[in-house]
């Protein structure tokens, strides 16, 4: 039981690693479809930035909340803004956002090659003469890992506004002494690796959605299934490998 | 006679289940066969086995040269723009319109300007009579017209040989008489087609030879003639069953 399914997630493993490879492949060879890239960055990055918005303004103000009141007993309020952005810019920016993307962009991509494959489309493309892997594959994957690290710094970026929202009404702190907080301990490092983080977490994201679709059968059930399995899936190897990104970021940059 | 396609000894299964068990059979160049079979006989698995969309568990599939189960995905490229397959269902990409389904393959394979693209998509729609649905989105259309325009889609390229999946079944007689006359116009240009039915009269008017797929093997192969002058009971129920 437990080595037969030892065995299916290596042979999983294995699959994808394939359409990894075939992806690159397709990145220096022609032809190349720009117009279907812009087309799936406008669909999904575009598509995404409003909840990204809120999410982050949101974010930002719950924690300044937080950690003013929990930090006013200690008298450590001036400590909020350089715990608040940090924490937001290296950690909840891009786990949240990768996690809504996760939920928004990976669901449906594996319902729309799911549904293409069940009604022989994916066949199609490739009876005549094309491959799925460039036609559908290589503009959605590049879209992912271009516009989620966008999204992320985005989101970032609102919830420094949402923690200065927050310090200025609740714990009335002046709003240059934030801005200057901000800018000596957010490094530029923190939001490169922020943003690499984001980038990787796409690249997640799409390829397993992409594969899933892919391997869609059983028609409409299936379709949904896949979108379900997406969605669990790539939340788990986000938070997993976000544990062992985070280690291999503070290694290299302190 | 010049050798288009040529199947020898193909075995397929799914899972346990064995579909075909040795089939053997040629297509000529200029020759339109029929290729008869009670439904799930495995005819629509054969046909997409010869452009390589089913992978076989043995036997050869020949393409003039080229050996076509043994080819990777992207050196059967060449071979799809030359043997197309018009689906049983017209598998329409439905994130496009019926116009772009049909320009998809002038795009991808010719260097032709976009004017000379509109032109030839507008000429092969009115073939299939499809003109005035080029705007609308393959959900719009029912399911006869979504089969038409996969007949267009498949034809755009000129291909050499055309599989043909049930193009009539489904099409009111109007329509049907149309796409047998496509066919028709298709084989006097000296094109050649495998055109799997369940429409006997249709297939005797249209074919050269009749094949019969049964058991996984071909069953009769022969001209009409002969397929209406058999005395195997099997062939017979086929023959006239009209
Ligand atoms: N992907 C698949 N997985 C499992 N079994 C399949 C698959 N595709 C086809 N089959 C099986 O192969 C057999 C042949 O199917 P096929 O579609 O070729 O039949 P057919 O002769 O075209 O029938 P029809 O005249 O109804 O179109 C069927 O029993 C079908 O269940
Ligand atoms: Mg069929």
């Amino acid at each position: 039981m437990i080595a037969r399914k030892i065995k299916k997630n290596l042979l999983l493993v294995g699959e994808i690693s394939q359409l990894f490879k075939e992806f690159v492949h397709c990145l220096y060879t022609r032809p190349f479809y720009l117009g279907r890239l812009y087309e799936q960055i406008i669909h999904l990055g575009m598509g995404s930035i409003s909840i990204t918005l809120v999410i982050g303004l949101v974010t930002g103000m719950v924690m300044t909340l937080q950690f003013g009141y929990g930090l006013e007993k200690f008298g450590g309020t001036l400590y909020v803004p350089a715990i608040v952005s940090l924490s937001i810019v290296r950690e909840l920016a891009p786990i949240f956002t990768s996690l809504l993307v996760a939920g928004r962009i990976g669901s449906g991509i594996s319902a729309e090659i799911g549904a293409m494959n069940v009604t022989q489309q994916i066949d199609a493309i490739r009876a005549l003469g094309t491959s799925p892997v460039r036609v559908l594959v290589v503009p959605r994957v590049l879209a992912t890992i271009i516009s989620l690290p966008l999204l992320g710094t985005l989101s970032a970026f609102m919830g420094i506004v949402g923690g200065l929202i927050i310090a200025y009404t609740e714990f009335s702190m002046p709003v240059g002494f934030y801005v200057n907080k901000i800018l000596t301990n957010v490094q530029v490092m923190d939001i490169v690796g922020s943003m690499f983080k984001c980038a990787f977490f796409g690249l997640v994201i799409s390829l397993l959605a992409c594969y899933r679709g892919f391997q869609t059968t059983e028609g409409t059930k299936g379709v949904g299934d896949a979108a379900i399995w997406v969605v669990v899936r790539t939340s788990t190897i986000i938070l997993i490998s976000d544990f062992f990104l985070t280690k291999i970021l503070l290694l290299l940059f302190g | 006679m010049e050798k288009l396609l040529e199947i020898k000894n193909l075995t397929k299964k799914f899972d346990e289940k064995e579909v075909h068990s040795g089939v053997n059979f040629t297509l000529f160049k200029g020759e339109t066969i029929g290729l008869l079979g009670n439904s799930g006989t495995g005819k629509s698995v054969l046909l997409r086995s010869l452009i390589g969309l089913e992978e076989i568990d043995s036997g050869e599939i020949y393409y003039r040269h080229h050996r076509i189960d043994q080819l990777k995905e992207p050196e059967l490229v060449q071979v799809r723009t030359k043997v197309s397959y018009s689906f049983q269902n017209g598998a329409l990409f439905d994130s496009i319109s019926v116009f772009e389904n049909v320009a998809y393959p002038l795009f991808e394979h010719t260097k032709l300007s976009e004017k000379e693209i509109e032109s030839k998509v507008m000429e092969i729609l009115g073939l299939v009579n499809m003109v005035e649905a080029k705007d609308l989105m393959p959900s719009d259309l029912s399911g006869g017209m979504q089969k038409r325009v996969g007949l267009a889609r498949s034809m755009a390229l000129n291909p050499e040989v055309l599989l043909y999946d049930e193009p009539t079944a489904g099409l009111d007689p109007v329509n049907v008489e149309l796409v047998l006359s496509i066919m028709n116009e298709f084989k006097k240009r000296g094109f050649s087609g495998i055109f799997v039915t369940h429409d006997i009269p249709a297939a005797k008017k249209i074919c050269d030879r009749l094949l019969i797929l049964k058991d996984g093997k071909i069953y009769f192969d022969g001209k009409v003639n002969d397929f209406e002058n058999s005395s195997d009971p099997f062939i017979k129920s086929f023959s006239s069953s009209v």
